[in-house]
């Protein structure tokens, strides 16, 4: 099961959900009720997107740029990995 | 996973991801499966506002990653604000695991003012009547309902600890059900663990083979239902299983408990293992005491192992289970736990579950800091 995504939603992480580095283990982790996610490099660069402000196009549009990369192939990474959060409870989205 | 190396041949010391603080074992709550030790800490022996905040600086630098403050009940400290104050300030995630009652509105506020992450809240049944006879405390059920609301008010994450056992049981779906009208946004059903205060109280808590079976479905539906809504963490009675429960992750392995006098333990129950020793934050850093303790050390690896964990291929995942649990119906800590099947000792726990759990009318043992007294009867479920 994926979430919807329409173009326009704006995903953020919910409160008491935050991502930081880690020097001890060297890596980018998501802390969050019981939960420690090691984050990838795909993952993280998502995150560093999402702050509750730009919608789910624009994110898209951001890292297809940065990163050189169809949008395609971006929008189903972006899509596959937030709706892992949701379902895990770390993110919502706001449909205007 | 990023390893720490030793100077000396052994096990590889891994770099902990979670610690319990456990700043307090006084709580206004009796509950009769409490997982504190039957000999408890008083306030005099505590550790001081300054030595916390000095240990969570320490774990940070260890890289421990997720800070439970837990007790006793962790709200019986007046400094509990501060506490969390420093948690933050040492960049450590922080969750609060409490009963609920000692907090309001205005502390709660205060808390997540400095930067609280997470609050764990326990619920000892699904009504006044059951919460407050387990609880062993009156009203304790009115002050848990106001809490979760100003938890969820605040934003901040809720999750609901449910200790079920043969009583509560049957009430598993509604508690399920409360836990999403709470707006609860984690669920954990955590069926009584035979250690502490519960062992005392095996006849009058151990679930049913039948109950433990029907709890494991109601689980399994219950997350695909509320898949985006609830999760939900399962710790089962593991009496009942085929495989012992991977008892803290692997001993020494991903996580420690500070007791309230400053004591570092592997886990909460170590001390019911009468020949270790343990060291104290007061003594000793807290790394040096993770990686050189003798504690630590004892169940670090599989080196202690014995047959049949062994040459079992299970070993790397439940580590032979655990180790108190191998101490107090073993009489040996380094043997299997006999809640698993290939323990040799795994019929007779089993046929003595089964007893238990067939017991009318037994005496509740509640959690007390001086002389224990029966103070109540049930009835059987």
């Amino acid at each position: 099961m994926t979430t919807e995504f329409p173009e326009t939603a704006r995903p953020r992480l919910l409160k008491g959900v935050r991502s930081r580095f880690d020097q001890a283990r060297d890596t980018w982790l998501l802390l969050a009720p019981e939960r420690t996610l090691e984050l990838d490099a795909v993952a993280a660069a998502i995150l560093a997107e999402v702050d509750g402000e730009r919608s789910f196009s624009e994110i898209v549009d951001i890292l297809a740029a940065k990163y050189n990369a169809p949008k395609e192939r971006i929008s189903a990474d972006v899509r596959t990995f937030l709706s892992s959060l949701v379902e895990r409870r770390m993110l919502e989205v706001d449909v205007p | 996973m990023t390893q720490v190396s030793t100077t000396q041949a052994g096990p590889r010391i891994k770099v902990p991801m979670a610690m319990l603080a456990e700043l307090t074992h006084r709580c206004p709550l009796a509950c009769p499966y409490c997982s504190n030790p039957v000999d408890m800490v008083g306030r005099s022996g505590e550790l001081s506002t300054q030595e916390w905040t000095n240990v969570f600086r320490q774990a940070a630098d260890l890289g421990v990653l997720h800070l439970h403050l837990s007790g006793g009940e962790p709200a019986a400290r007046p400094d509990l604000e501060e506490l969390v104050a420093a948690s933050t300030e040492a960049e450590l995630y922080s969750n609060l695991i409490t009963s609920g009652v000692g907090l309001t509105a205005a502390r709660l506020e205060k808390l997540a003012a400095n930067g609280l992450d997470h609050l764990q809240l326990s619920l000892q049944g699904i009504d006044h009547e059951t919460a407050d006879l387990y609880g062993g405390y009156r009203g304790g059920f009115d002050k848990k309902i106001a809490v979760a609301g100003w938890t969820v008010a605040l934003g901040l994450p809720l999750t609901i600890n449910a200790v079920m056992h043969r009583h509560n049981l049957p009430t598993l779906d509604r508690m399920i059900d409360l836990a999403v009208e709470l707006g609860a946004r984690r669920l954990e059903v955590a069926t009584v663990q035979f250690h502490g205060w519960a062992e005392k109280n095996k006849a009058a808590l151990m679930p049913t083979r039948e109950q433990v079976q029907k709890a494991g479905e109601t689980v399994h539906a219950a997350r695909l239902r509320l898949k985006g809504v609830l999760v939900i963490d399962y710790v089962p009675a593991d009496y009942y299983a085929t495989y012992p429960k991977a008892c803290m992750g692997g001993w020494a392995s991903t996580s420690l408990n500070v007791a309230p006098d400053g004591q570092v333990l592997p886990c909460h129950a170590a001390p019911t293992i009468p020949w270790l020793t343990f060291d104290n934050v007061r003594e000793r850093p807290l790394k040096e005491i993770w990686t050189h303790s003798e504690a630590f050390n004892s169940f670090r690896g599989d080196e202690w192992m014995q047959e049949p964990c062994r040459s079992c291929a299970r070993k790397a995942v439940d580590f032979g289970g655990c180790r108190c649990q191998a101490m107090a119906l073993a009489g040996d800590a380094a043997a299997t736990d006999p809640a698993c099947s290939k323990s040799p000792l795994h019929a007779d726990l089993l046929a003595a579950a089964e007893v238990a759990s067939g017991t009318r009318d037994a005496d509740l043992i509640y959690r007390r800091m001086a002389t224990p007294k029966q103070l109540a009867r049930t009835q059987n479920a």
